[in-house]
């Protein structure tokens, strides 16, 4: 009995390292690259992003070598520069943004030994996976409390470019907004950059002239913050907590949490079980997280934004249930009917209730 | 649809803010190519201008002090260029570039330590009855110093151009640079001083940015600023004047398109957001086509090094 327990673990173990010697075909660390579109410094997106990278280095010390390149634009440059990055012997590497969808496959096609990440994209690829938060579920919150506080029943949302990602977040916060107050109105501005904190500043100045008291923002710098808590409205973060710059103006934020998913995945190429795969985790999973509710919510309202997480992270309450209709009236969901992912990936109409055309 | 919430008076107010920074490095700037010179490193000029200001502003409390910082570091920052390009005779448009590289890097290692914290405010500059006033009030007694300072400074750059004898010798250096040599004039040295300006200029627009238009500090903040300063100095043709007018015009189609999308008008941004831009390149075309027009305008020396072998 005895021996063949022994003998047991012994064949397990011989299968540990049978496994484990095929997984470490390269020498050394596990060499991490990562492409931001900001800079580390933006106290928003990009900044949650190295956030992660440096709890990757943590989780794994000498096991892995991180490195980045900041601020690479959208497009050809970002090809070039994923080329050098795979070139220079990186396992791995993290494109973190939409723009970098082409880029990254094109780029993959030619490093069919390095294995890619593309964040909140959809196009994949035997060496490409996408991994995206549901920041919907997120926005929805939000919306619900924007709906709550608003006086003039005017919100201003900050937009960066008219892609799916942007708009399901627009259609989303609408949609919490319009579930509390019926008659909440949405100002959209488009800014078509991520990062210029003067064009933000400006946009948030012109909703502000519009009468908003309310803003939301899908731009990466906490520059509209910094505006609201200066005009006295109130104001959501975005990706990282930004309450040093709104301290009173900041409402909650949405923070994206990317470490545990980027531990997990330089996990799988160093055990060699990565495999390309669509990630697509919300507030459930802790992807999508809040920063501390603020103290200027009424406690209504802060107890029905808790509910509401509580909910969505149960799977009772989805944001996109029906009956919603696109915003020319037809029908996109029918009465119970929830959203597939399929469409909301690619999401790329307006719901009904918010005015303005979106841009091409 | 309802225009009456659209206020003409917001939206000039918000479109002087937007322009200062644009307007202050580009009247730097055109001092410098007046003088035969040019320094494509206003962006990192800037960059290290906002973030000194920055710095400086926190430090001691005092936004008007982050204005001195500010105008320190970039003059600082361009004494890397002009001693290069002066003294060592490097190329200015590579080391131009080169020091727009270097100052976002340099700017980003600075501020560090100042992501997340709130600077002082700038005051605004009220009179007392005067900023009352319905229309006017807000439209010209409503701002911060830094505005009317530009202004100023703008008037004060073309008195100097064309009404005094420095001025003219600074012209001199742009237009012919061995003819100001033979007089015997330090054609290095006035380029030197010229480049200075230029760096504290282009240090005060930075700080603008990131102590009066967002106050805060974000890496790479001045987003390309620099670049349209550079090509208002051309769209101006050299004049102190018309540089007013390109920034003026720039800051107003940026605020008008945001403002339009705020009011819920359904005009592509894509296409208002180029708009400034198309308009830059419009005005190069037209300037340049016209041969004569634009020999005449250009400074005759620009880009070009001096070195005196005799």
């Amino acid at each position: 009995m005895k021996f063949s327990i022994t003998l047991a673990a012994a064949a397990v173990m011989g299968l540990a390292l049978a496994g484990s010697a095929q997984a470490e075909s390269h020498e050394g660390p596990v060499k991490v690259g990562f492409i931001y579109v900001g800079t580390v410094g933006d106290n928003g997106w990009t900044y949650q992003h190295d956030q992660a990278r440096l709890e990757v280095e943590a989780e794994f010390g000498d096991r892995v070598e991180t490195s980045y390149v900041e601020a690479v634009p959208e497009g050809a440059d970002a090809e070039r520069v994923m080329s050098q990055m795979a070139r220079s012997g990186v396992d791995i590497i993290f494109t973190t943004s939409f723009g970098y969808m082409d880029p990254t496959l094109n780029v993959a096609a030619e490093f069919p030994d390095v294995v890619f990440e593309h964040a909140t994209g959809y196009k994949r690829a035997d060496n490409v996976t996408t991994y995206s938060a549901r920041f919907y579920e997120g926005r929805y919150v939000i919306g619900e409390i924007a709906g709550a506080m608003t006086e003039s029943n005017k919100i201003g949302y900050i937009a960066s470019f008219p892609i799916p990602e942007v708009v399901r977040g627009i259609n989303a916060a609408y949609l919490g907004a319009k579930s509390i107050n019926p008659d909440v109105e949405f100002k959209v501005v488009w800014v078509y950059t991520w990062l210029d904190p003067g064009k933000e500043a400006d946009a948030a100045n012109a909703l502000i002239e519009q009468g908003v008291d309310v803003i939301m923002q899908h731009t990466d710098t906490p520059s509209a913050m910094t505006i609201a808590e200066d005009k006295g409205i109130f104001a959501f973060g975005q990706a990282s907590d930004m309450a040093a710059f709104g301290p009173n103006a900041q409402l909650t934020s949405i923070l994206d949490d990317w470490g545990p998913y980027y531990i997990e995945r330089v996990q799988a190429v160093m055990d060699g079980t990565w495999e390309s795969v669509d990630t697509w985790d919300g507030i459930a999973e802790g992807m999508v997280a809040f920063a501390p509710l603020s103290d200027k919510l009424p406690a209504d309202v802060a107890a029905r934004a808790e509910a509401t997480i509580a909910a969505i992270a149960a799977g009772e309450v989805f944001p996109f249930t029906g009956p919603i209709n696109k915003q020319d009236g037809s029908v996109w969901l029918a009465d119970g009917e929830v959203a597939d992912d399929g469409t909301l990936a690619g999401m790329n109409f307006y719901v009904e209730g918010l005015d303005g055309s979106l841009p091409n | 649809m309802d225009f009456s919430s659209l206020s003409p008076v917001a939206m000039i107010v918000l479109l002087i803010g937007a322009a200062t920074p644009i307007l202050l490095a580009a009247i730097g700037e055109l001092v410098v190519e007046k003088s035969g010179v040019l320094n494509l490193g206003v962006e990192g000029m800037m960059i290290i201008g906002a973030v000194c200001g920055f710095i400086v502003a926190v430090n001691t409390d005092s936004p008007m002090l982050g204005l001195v910082g500010a105008a320190v570091g970039g003059a600082i920052v361009s004494m890397v260029f002009a001693f290069l390009t002066q003294y060592l005779l490097s190329n200015q448009v590579a080391t131009g570039l080169a020091l727009t590289l270097f100052g976002l890097g340099m700017a980003a290692l600075m501020g560090r330590s100042y992501n997340g914290i709130r600077p002082p405010r700038m005051p605004r500059l009220e009179v007392e009855g005067l900023t009352d006033l319905p229309v006017v009030g807000r439209l010209f007694f409503s701002h911060d110093p830094v505005i009317y300072g530009s202004l100023v400074l703008v008037f004060a750059v073309w008195y100097f151009l064309n009404r005094t004898r420095s001025g003219l010798v600074l012209r001199a250096c742009g237009e012919n640079h061995e003819a100001a040599h033979s007089l015997g004039y330090n054609v290095q040295l006035i380029r030197f001083g010229a480049i200075m300006f230029g760096g504290a200029c282009a240090g005060l627009g930075g700080a603008y940015v990131s102590l009066v238009r967002v106050p805060q500090w974000t890496e790479g903040m001045t987003a390309g600023v620099g670049w349209i300063a550079l090509a208002i100095v051309v769209f101006a043709a050299w004049k102190p004047w018309r540089v007013i007018l390109g920034a003026y015009m720039f800051g107003g189609i940026t605020i008008l398109q945001l403002s339009l999308q705020a009011l819920g008008i359904s005009i592509s941004g894509a296409y208002l957001s180029m708009t400034p831009y198309i308009v830059t390149i419009v005005v190069l075309v037209i300037m340049s086509a016209d041969r004569k027009k634009a020999s005449i305008n250009a400074p005759a020396c620009l880009g070009k090094s001096f070195h005196a072998s005799h």
